[in-house]
């Protein structure tokens, strides 16, 4: 079909090639529009297709902490001097390097570098250090149990 | 003094409203060349020499009287019991109490009620000792001694602050003035005489071990009753642990703020002379616990 139609295109008269090139103009922009429109509703979709297959793009769940207020936690942050070796978005003069900045916690998926970051393991790291890590830097602060869940509770608002 | 103020202030605004209020006719009947003054040509002559040269010159006259017999009484007035010896350093305050023989550092303390002689000096650069709460600002000069008297009539922590700019870390140079009850303040002076003690609890032994071996005598100096360790060139760490804060006021004094800034001074107070030394995790949680237990 092709080899029959070409001579046809070879006999086309200058004004028809004229208007051809001013079609292939045409049609170029005519794909930056589509581009452009169809960018647009896919990243409007995205969200909703994050929702349909799990794990793509939605939230990561708010771990709860029962008894846990965040709100006291960035107090007890401050109280207890984490800051002085950990940068803690939130809690003011937090802007120590010894450990690591604690920036995005509530996306790390391992605490102490050896458990899974659920609200019990973080509890109990925070108030016992040596107890899972033997040797850490990280000392025991005497953290009671209520104030290691309200630091966790804070913790765990750090996206 | 609100009482001569607000006096002179009351005559001012009279005067004002006077001019203010005064009748046209008064201003349109002034004969050129005679002046607007009702008082007349005369009157008006009177009221400037009296009002403006006479008065005046009474007050000051009284005024400087007043002053050379405050003076007189400041020069003439006992020596105070107590001298302490405030030196500044980039970026810290060195306390010494000579009388004593103790060193501390970034906390003056002084009983309540009395004056307390406070001799000031600075082997660097020009700093300035300000308490807002208790007195002005004077500055701590190298090369010469300044003196000032400092009285709390209430006790309490007053926080005080470098006032003259000094350098990368003045805004946290910043001290207390602890002024307690003269028992309280004598047993204050007791504690801070004692010794440190080597300590038994083997956590804190491997700590004093680290305080010995990390480097940290290049620049701190422990007084133990068998002679000092170390060298006094940053603050004596004796009692550190009795001190409110660390850092020249930068940091509550906690174990978790202590091992922050053992860890990582610069990262709390960059460009301060405590450089981040290398420390092995142990030996960082030991000296922060040893340094805490040292009260």
């Amino acid at each position: 079909m092709q080899l029959a139609r070409r001579p046809a295109v070879v006999a086309e008269s200058r004004s028809r090639i004229g208007e051809r090139v001013r079609s292939k103009h045409v049609g170029r922009w005519e794909r930056c529009v589509g581009v452009v429109v169809s960018v647009t509703l896919l990243s409007a979709c995205a969200p909703g297709l994050g929702r349909l297959v799990p794990g793509l793009g939605a939230p990561l769940p708010v771990q709860p902490v029962p008894g846990g207020s965040p709100q006291r936690g960035a107090l007890e942050l401050r109280q207890y001097g984490c800051g002085a070796c950990h940068a803690i978005p939130g809690v003011p003069g937090a802007r120590g390097a010894v450990g690591p900045p604690l920036a995005g916690f509530a996306g790390r998926a391992i605490v102490a570098g050896s458990l899974p970051n659920t609200p019990e393991n973080l509890v109990r790291w925070i108030r016992d250090p040596q107890g899972i890590a033997p040797g850490t830097a990280m000392p025991n602060l005497g953290v009671s149990v209520a104030d290691a869940r309200d630091i966790a509770a804070y913790l765990y608002t750090l996206r | 003094m609100l009482a001569i103020a607000t006096a002179v202030f009351v005559v001012v605004m009279l005067l004002l409203l006077g001019a203010l209020f005064r009748p046209r006719s008064a201003q349109r009947d002034a004969r050129p060349g005679q002046g607007d003054s009702a008082l007349g040509e005369s009157g008006e002559t009177l009221f400037v020499v009296v009002g403006g040269l006479a008065v005046p010159a009474l007050v000051l006259a009284g005024m400087t009287i007043l002053t050379a017999r405050t003076l007189g009484a400041i020069a003439a007035s006992p020596a105070p019991a107590l001298t302490v010896e405030v030196i500044g350093h980039l970026w810290w305050w060195e306390v010494r109490y000579p009388a004593q023989e103790l060193t501390t550092a970034n906390e003056i303390h002084i009983p309540v009620g009395q004056p307390v002689e406070v001799r000031l000096s600075s082997p660097d650069v020009i700093h300035s000792l300000w308490v807002p709460q208790l007195m002005g600002k004077m500055d701590l000069v190298p090369g010469q001694e300044n003196v000032l008297t400092l009285q709390a009539d209430h006790a309490g922590a007053y926080r005080g602050q470098c006032a003259e700019y000094c350098g990368l870390q003045h805004s946290r140079m910043a001290f207390l003035v602890v002024a307690e009850p003269p028992e309280a303040f004598a047993g204050w002076l007791r504690a801070q005489a004692q010794p440190a003690v080597q300590p038994t609890d083997a956590f804190l032994a491997q700590g004093a071990q680290a305080f010995a071996r990390e480097g940290c005598i290049g620049c701190h100096v422990i007084r133990y009753g068998t002679g000092p360790v170390g060298t006094a060139v940053g603050p004596d760490l004796t009692h550190v642990g009795s001190r409110r804060t660390l850092a020249a006021g930068t940091l509550p004094n906690t174990l978790g703020h202590m091992a922050g800034w053992i860890g990582n001074p610069q990262a709390l107070k960059a460009g301060n002379y405590m450089p981040t030394l290398p420390l092995a995790p142990d030996s960082l949680r030991a000296l922060a616990a040893y340094l805490e237990s040292l009260e």
